[in-house]
């Protein structure tokens, strides 16, 4: 039997929701029926909006999607008009203030706080400027990632960029594709290095090349079925096909439609095209996807790049795009560290106008969370790197601030466990003031994700933290899985989970006494993941030890059961939702 | 009435008639369980995975950990609270009071 989110999907979903959201809009809260909230909250994320969570009803999630994290010459300031008009809630947040932009794992952009009321305006804004929210949640093809200097990369295979535009004009409305049975996630590689994180994607195109008709054809392989969600990860699996640049629409529509007709529409748990992969195997794959949904040979797959890949590989050498680097036309593309990848509206708003005076005003989004300002003129690159932003936004980080991933967490997330961004940024700091850096690390990934649905991605990281809780003096309190060892590269490798509910408060110690043992036992040129791996699981459980230090966590109780986290009265009763378009307490019914 | 029941958002919370009234992240203590070998276990809701509603007693099947072991797993069918028949209005068990799951097979919707 179908699930109940597919009934509702059944009733409407996808392009036809966007009339039911401006009338809601107009009419206000009070007009969506109560008795339809869920329906209806399910439909609205495939517009890019998820409602918040328990205590901040009314309010919602926006999310943009813009594909390889392009951000064109004039958007970023629109954001940042955005979010400043129309992303603040009751109480600002203690790090961050009021009025923040998120740039997220999957290269698109998260705004807070937005009423139902403003929704119509807003779309106005963006899509002024060519930006959109379209198809940014929900079950369908999601925002498509790849590496984020695609064209502007001296590492280049073959430019990933316009085959990722082209399927974005392809299947963002496109009402074939509209209604699949969960979430779509497609990345597009063209470089040598592997930045395109294919392993964990859906549907994965990386750079190959095959020899047709006697000549050598550069294009793509195809993995299917990767992804990290409900400790249940998966590196896509290659299903021998090869693919040219003018056939990747065709072959990535046949996908999607396989996964249409033939993903479980009945068991969300079980949706994911990984686990249809995980069924049929890749030869089965292969086979029906021949056979049913296209109508050309497919070609068997070319030579892959993929012993080249250095991206998040563990030794240091390409571990992401942060700092000056030059393009192949003479430019400087700058990548800056943005901390758990949230900035304010007034700091966005800077950063457009430094792109658009020293740059192109492009801005690119990284899949670290971080932005990247392309096309800076080497006359000007010194009068850039000496702007004062970018004192806050290095090029050239700490270690600690440049590893720093975390996900949304309970601030606004449902599913979320414990607290995430500001716990990272205090991780960060104190491990940046109290921590040496082991010699030669100059880049040293730490990934902070809430649950196990895996935003932050922390299976592919160093060091890998996923929420929990333990007790403490008896008392719950919030507490992290720590895994190590994890990361992509030509051996893509999950971490190993070693450490089980150990309190919030002692992961900072044991990541000093952790980096302690390896600068200690390391041999000569070992990078850190590769001392994790010469390891038995057995021998790293153990390796180091939890403790507490002079770090404090402001945020070791029950933050979920909080209306807000940081509010001076948190109780979930303190809660002013759900609120009027004017941010007011809308009366109760009881 | 009839009571509407769900979950939701990845098995983040439960709803029912339309409210949200049950979230992931809390603990419950389990008795009589063969969830683990604890005496008591001390369970993190992780996700529900499974809810259904008969005469206004709200269950659910709930995947998570107990803190106290590490065993993971799903829990047997767990009483959520109960929602007025009439009203529909829920009132909900309190998660850290002693529960004892219910092996008990009864008509389920998967989300």
């Amino acid at each position: 039997m179908p699930s109940k989110v597919e009934g509702w999907k059944s009733e409407a979903y996808g392009n036809e929701v966007r009339e039911h959201i401006l009338e809601f809009a107009e009419e206000g809260w009070d007009a969506i029926p109560e008795d339809e909230h869920d329906a209806w909250f399910e439909r609205f994320k495939w517009w890019g909006l998820y409602h918040q969570r328990k205590g901040q009803e009314s309010y919602f999630m926006m999310r943009i999607g813009t594909p390889n994290g392009v951000l064109e010459p004039g958007q970023l300031e629109v954001v940042a008009d955005v979010a400043d008009e129309y992303a603040r809630g009751p109480v600002d947040n203690p790090e961050f203030g009021g009025a923040v932009c998120d740039w997220t794992t999957r290269q698109s952009i998260q705004l807070h706080w937005i009423k139902l009321e403003d929704i119509p305006d807003i779309w106005e804004e963006l899509e002024a400027v060519g930006l959109s929210t379209q198809q940014a949640c929900g079950d369908s093809w999601r925002n498509i990632v790849g590496c984020p200097v695609a064209g502007k990369d001296t590492e280049e295979f073959i430019d990933a960029w316009p085959v990722a535009e082209k399927l974005n004009e392809r299947f963002k409305g496109n009402e074939d594709h509209t209604n699949l049975p969960r979430k779509w996630k497609v990345s597009v590689t063209g470089c040598s290095e592997g930045c395109g994180q294919g392993d964990i994607n859906d549907l994965a195109f990386e750079p190959a090349v095959k020899e047709i008709a006697g000549e050598e054809v550069k294009g793509f392989n195809v993995r299917v079925g990767g992804g990290l969600a409900r400790k249940e990860p998966r590196f896509a699996r290659s299903i021998d096909v090869f693919c040219t640049p003018d056939e990747v629409g065709d072959v990535a529509g046949a996908c999607s439609t396989l996964f249409r007709e033939h993903g479980d529409r009945e068991d969300r748990f079980n949706a994911r095209i990984k686990f249809l992969v995980d069924e049929w195997g890749t030869e089965k794959f292969r086979r029906v996807l021949q056979e049913e949904f296209v109508d050309f040979d497919l070609r068997s797959a070319g030579e892959d790049l993929r012993d080249e890949y250095t991206y998040n590989a563990g030794d240091g050498e390409h571990g992401d795009h942060v700092g000056v680097h030059e393009q192949p036309d003479g430019n400087y593309y700058v990548g800056l560290s943005v901390l758990v990848g949230r900035m304010g509206a007034d700091d966005t708003r800077e950063l457009a106008r430094l792109a658009d005076e020293y740059g192109s005003g492009e801005v690119r989004i990284t899949q670290r969370q971080n932005l990247i300002v392309t096309d800076v003129d080497s006359d000007r690159l010194d009068a850039f790197l000496d702007e004062p932003l970018l004192e806050d936004y290095s090029p050239d980080p700490h270690p600690f601030m440049r590893g720093s991933i975390a996900c949304t967490g309970t601030e606004y997330c449902s599913l979320s466990i414990v607290e995430t961004k500001n716990r990272q940024v205090r991780y960060a700091r104190w491990l940046k003031e109290n921590v040496e850096v082991p010699a030669g690390v100059e880049d040293f990934h730490i990934h902070l994700s809430g649950c196990t649905a895996s935003c932050a991605q922390p299976q592919i990281a160093d060091i890998s933290l996923r929420g929990m809780k333990t007790r403490k003096d008896g008392e719950p309190v919030e507490a992290f899985d720590i895994g190590l060892g994890g990361g992509l590269g030509e051996n893509p490798q999950f971490a190993d989970w070693v450490e089980m509910r150990v309190a919030a408060d002692e992961v900072p110690g044991y990541v000093e006494n952790l980096l302690a043992v390896y600068e200690q036992r390391r041999r000569d040129g070992e990078s850190f993941r590769e001392f994790i791996a010469r390891h038995e699981e057995d021998d790293l459980n153990g390796l180091a030890e939890p403790e507490e230090t002079s770090y404090e966590d402001p945020y070791m109780h029950n933050t979920k059961m909080t209306w807000y986290p940081y509010a001076d009265e948190d109780d979930m009763s303190a809660s002013p939702a759900p609120t009027n378009g004017q941010g007011e307490p809308l009366p109760s019914d009881d | 009435m009839v009571t509407s029941v769900h979950q939701l958002d990845d098995g983040a919370w439960v709803s029912v008639n339309d409210s949200r009234e049950v979230n992931v992240s809390d603990l419950w203590q389990l008795a009589r369980s063969d969830f683990c070998g604890c005496e008591q276990a001390d369970f993190l809701a992780e996700g529900f995975v499974e809810v259904s509603a008969a005469a206004g007693r709200v269950e659910a099947r709930i995947a998570g950990r107990c803190i106290a072991c590490g065993e993971e797993g799903v829990t047997d069918w767990l009483e959520l609270g109960r929602a007025d028949p009439e009203s529909g209005e829920f009132r909900s068990v309190v998660p850290e009071s002693v529960h004892v799951p219910d092996r008990r097979r009864r008509l389920a919707t998967p989300e």
